[in-house]
């Protein structure tokens, strides 16, 4: 039985491209940036050739493009590089976000939470209303991991500018996949293995002018702002992904969407299934729902056993047993978010896979409401 | 993360679905968390006869409800009060640490239906099952 992976947001295969683009850094080209030799020349043009690609997706200066080790490592720097009395967040962020917030509010750090509509839309006055005296920063995730939903973030940058407080959005699940305007943006987090790129590597943009502290200190590496030996190899392939991404983006994301309206088309047909997040403003790739009456990971685990992966937010399926608090926060009861289903798809997801699960989704759902006590009135 | 043997009961539940007319039933779990069990049995004097289960949950709970019907299919009360939840575990060849809460349900499911079955009938209900019941 071939697998068909429809988990693209939670990780991605690396592309034979970038695998080839990175290979010689490894083994030939494989001098630390800080070295004077050839070989440690050789490693920072690389790096610096890198850094311009990754700034040009979304229109950024090469210098405004500091490499970390990870998105949650971004998004940590962010919210703790960033000193101030007052930080608002989104009730629908990232657990790396929501986390690092919480560990900062025991610290005496206030923090606002702006809540979300059942589409798991922010209204931006939300934001506007909740800035103070001494709001520094406002983060603000631009596409839900979860459920899709696309954030205004434009208006929100504009907000932000307007009072002179700083920006950030985490663009893991966007960068690359839409196209992304940083005029309003001070600080965007994104990330390589989203886009096919090798897993270890990501980075934060930083405006010109945004005062911001860095989590490790030492070397010096990236200006001083995130020191550690360059994982050459990692940038080197996350350029390339980049490079992949900006050349066929358009099309991609309309080849993608094409083929998540036709799985939310024909997974609304089964009786009480109900779309999660935005109908409209949704990423390209994501189709995400929840089913009455039974639980995403038993779910989840039997359409794995038909060949197919996707993803849950069911609370069985987490580590602390709790719903996840995106579903949550669209106001959804924790009996409803058990029952949710996350497929999100790539570069790799053909129409003949989406049809396959097309095909056996209902029966999964049929069968597993035969075994649970919850039936329809 | 889950045994082949916690797999085949989850893909193939045994003894699942309602019975019509039980002797007992029990319900237990909480929505919040996320699993709820719900037994119903059928009883032939002291044995239970038949068993039957409806689980809302994960791959586990689903398949501790199902190896606990198989466990107390044909047994008397008394046995089937004498299951423990490792019975269970040991049955499904082991289980991730942090599902092992399902299998303490599957076994309060049971308490509970025993629990109504000698209720309903007046009958003397053991200590154990008392405590059980909340």
């Amino acid at each position: 039985m071939p697998k068909i992976y429809l988990d693209y947001a939670a990780t991605t295969p690396v592309d034979p491209r970038v695998v080839k683009a990175m290979l010689p850094y490894f083994t030939e080209k494989f001098g630390n940036t800080m070295s004077l030799h050839s070989f440690g020349q050789e490693a920072k043009i690389a790096l610096e050739k890198s850094r311009k690609i990754v700034a040009d997706l979304i229109g950024a200066k090469p210098n405004e493009i500091v490499f970390t080790g990870s998105a949650t490592e971004s998004n940590n720097m962010v919210l703790k590089g960033i000193k101030g009395k007052h930080i608002i967040v989104s009730s629908i962020e990232h657990s790396c976000i929501m986390e690092t917030a919480e560990w900062l509010e025991k610290r005496g750090v206030k923090i606002t939470r702006i809540p979300v509509d059942k589409k798991g839309l922010i209204n931006p006055l939300d934001i506007e209303r909740a800035i103070t005296k001494n709001t520094v920063l406002v983060s603000i995730i631009h596409g839900s991991n979860e459920i899709g939903t696309i954030q205004p973030i434009e208006e929100i940058g504009e907000i932000c500018k307007k009072r002179n407080i700083y920006f950030h959005t985490d663009a893991v699940q966007t960068f690359g996949k839409i196209p992304i305007n940083t005029t309003n943006i001070d600080l965007l987090t994104a990330s390589s293995h989203k886009i096919f790129g090798p897993k270890g590597v990501a980075c934060l943009f930083i405006k010109e002018g945004v005062g911001i502290e860095p989590l490790l200190h030492g070397g010096g590496q990236e200006n001083g702002l995130r020191s550690s030996t360059v994982n050459i190899a990692g940038i080197v392939g996350f350029a390339k992904a980049c490079e992949l991404c900006a050349k066929n983006m358009k099309k991609e994301a309309l080849r993608l969407t094409k083929l998540r309206d036709k799985i939310i088309k024909n997974v609304l047909k089964i009786n009480r299934a109900y779309l999660t997040g935005h109908d409209e403003k949704r990423l390209p790739n994501n189709a995400s729902f929840i089913f009455s009456f039974i639980e995403g990971e038993s779910l989840a685990i039997q359409l794995d056993l038909n060949g197919i992966a996707v993803s849950t937010g069911s609370a069985c399926s987490s580590m602390k047993l709790e719903p996840n608090h995106v579903l949550l926060a669209t106001g959804l009861k924790p009996v409803e978010a058990h029952g949710s289903l996350r497929i999100s798809l790539g570069r790799w997801t053909t129409e003949e896979e989406i049809d396959k699960l097309i095909k056996i989704l209902p029966g999964i759902v049929d069968k597993l409401r035969e075994i649970s006590p919850f039936k329809f009135k | 993360m889950y045994t082949q043997k916690l797999i085949k009961h989850f893909s193939h539940p045994h003894n699942y679905g309602s019975i019509k007319n039980p002797d007992g039933v029990g319900q237990v779990g909480n929505p919040v968390c996320g699993d709820i069990m719900k037994l119903y049995i059928k009883l032939d004097k002291d044995i239970i006869k038949d068993i039957k289960f409806e689980t809302f949950g994960c791959a586990a709970a689903i398949a501790t409800s199902s190896v606990l019907t198989d466990l107390v299919k044909g047994k008397t009360i008394k046995e089937a009060l004498a299951i423990k939840n490792q019975d269970i575990v040991n049955s499904l060849g082991g289980m991730p640490n942090i599902k092992i809460h399902c299998s303490l349900l599957a076994v309060d499911a049971l308490y509970e239906a025993v629990y109504d079955y000698l209720s309903k009938n007046k009958k003397k209900i053991p200590e154990k099952v008392q405590k059980k019941h909340t």
